[in-house]
């Protein structure tokens, strides 16, 4: 059982909390406490910088450590400067499906089809909210060839599939008439940047077998 | 204000100038095609000539559009339902614009950069710089410097426009403009750079002429930086 009160603290956006919360429970980083911003930010990108300087200021006094699990996420570098000013890191990349995937593959995957469109186990399971909701293309059914007219497929990153989430993605590249294709990223990806930026003090590093954790649960 | 006795809909050939002007502001702002093309035609019936239809009512109205759309007013969708309410007005008015030899206010080619599919930014700006006179030469998406330099060759054009919305892209516009430089094509052209993920700073890094945050502001740094650029080419010719 852990001795310390939380020291670290992770303001994460929405659609990456429940994978942290496991990385956080799996590895028992006891010393570590997550708070999240809504993941709709990231339908207005020039918003996200000051509510993660507010949530800043407001752990400051409790957190020695803050990190914010957050890629550049379409602030163009504004959010970078913020976390200067503030005195905090980031995960590296500007997407964050790019460090579940990692980086180089990601970036190689995006060289050779810029029409992909990205789905994690996140908007899967949020895509009628995020996606459909929040772009009109529910009230205005019109709207989806002028959004997704250039893409040519789907591809989902999963980080802990199931029957379901895969069936749902499939129904979303069909919805968008678009190829699929499924990368099983697991969270190892971003586990290890959580290991190599945040102080993992009074942690026990148990080493993740997602499968095993999945039979489990 | 005149309304059909069996219905709400507003009889728009029974409005004055005026009340028509208005109204058809409001359904450019509501996404009504069928209400903008109906608009349009009485007015060019009317006699307006089609530059009148264009300046006074559809791109005044996706001004107002626009400048909703910078306070958080509009949202993405409604300015697309709005741009294709222009373009139903549009697309009588062209072949009009044609004919009447309007005089072309300048010349622009646009694309996205290479890597980026994203051209729902870079198409308002397309219509909207249209929409003031300007002649638009749209390169499409993901284009890679050589397609840039192919067209600015081709047509000699006054304003390059580059357009992205990746922050994984927005970077090749640097990269675009070096290769201006090196060709000796920079000075003869004015760099117009947007999309979501840009700023002004960004713009000066890359060596922009300017970073314009959305279509109605991109019609009117073009049409500033045309002019001074016309009054200097004045000012060297004096001299």
């Amino acid at each position: 059982m852990p001795s310390a009160a939380p020291s670290v603290l992770i303001i994460c956006c929405g659609a990456l909390a429940r994978e942290i919360k496991t990385l956080i429970r799996l590895n028992q980083w006891h010393h570590i406490t997550l708070t999240a911003l809504p993941a709709e930010l990231h339908n207005h990108p020039e918003q996200i910088p000051e509510a993660i300087r507010q949530k800043i200021g407001e752990g400051r006094k409790q957190f020695r450590t803050i990190f914010a699990a957050y890629a550049d996420c379409g602030t163009g570098g504004v959010l970078d400067q913020v976390l200067k000013e503030e005195g905090v890191e980031r995960l590296p990349g500007v997407h964050c499906y790019g460090l579940y995937a990692g980086e180089s593959r990601f970036q190689s995957l995006q060289e050779q089809t810029p029409g992909n469109f990205y789905l994690t186990d996140f908007l899967v399971k949020h895509f009628q909210r995020l996606v459909v909701e929040s772009l009109g293309i529910d009230r205005y059914p019109e709207l989806k060839s002028l959004y997704f007219n250039h893409y040519t497929q789907v591809v989902y990153f999963s980080q802990q599939p199931t029957e379901a989430l895969l069936l749902r993605a499939r129904e979303i590249a069909d919805q968008l008439l678009l190829d699929f294709t499924h990368v099983e990223t697991g969270l190892r990806g971003m586990e290890k940047i959580l290991e190599q930026k945040i102080p993992l003090r009074e942690s026990v590093n148990l080493s993740l077998n997602l499968d095993q954790h999945r039979r489990v649960v | 204000m005149a309304i059909d006795d069996n219905s709400d809909d507003i009889n728009l050939a029974e409005l004055d100038d005026k009340e028509l002007s208005l109204q058809m502001q409001d359904d450019l702002y509501d996404g009504l095609n069928e209400e903008i093309a109906e608009g349009t035609s009485i007015l060019l019936n009317r006699g307006w000539h089609p530059q009148k239809v264009l300046n006074e009512v559809l791109v005044e109205g996706m001004r107002i559009v626009g400048v909703d759309f910078r306070d958080g007013v509009l949202f993405v969708p409604e300015v697309l339902l709005s741009a294709n309410a222009m373009k139903a007005g549009m697309n009588l008015l062209k072949p009009l614009l044609a004919e009447t030899g309007t005089s072309v206010v300048g010349k622009m080619v646009i694309g996205t950069v290479k890597g980026d599919i994203h051209d729902i930014g870079k198409n308002l700006v397309s219509m909207m710089m249209e929409g003031a006179g300007f002649e638009v030469i749209d390169i499409g998406i993901n284009n890679p410097v050589e397609n840039y330099l192919l067209a600015i060759e081709e047509h000699k054009p006054d304003i390059l426009g580059m357009s992205a919305l990746l922050t994984t892209t927005m970077p090749y516009m640097g990269t675009v403009i070096e290769t201006l430089d090196k060709e000796n094509l920079r000075n003869e052209t004015i760099v117009l750079v947007g999309g979501a993920p840009l700023n002004e700073e960004f713009g000066r890094a890359v060596g922009a002429d300017a970073y314009c945050r959305d279509a109605a502001v991109t019609v009117e740094i073009a049409k500033q930086l045309i002019e001074e650029r016309v009054s200097q080419h004045q000012q060297s010719a004096i001299q």
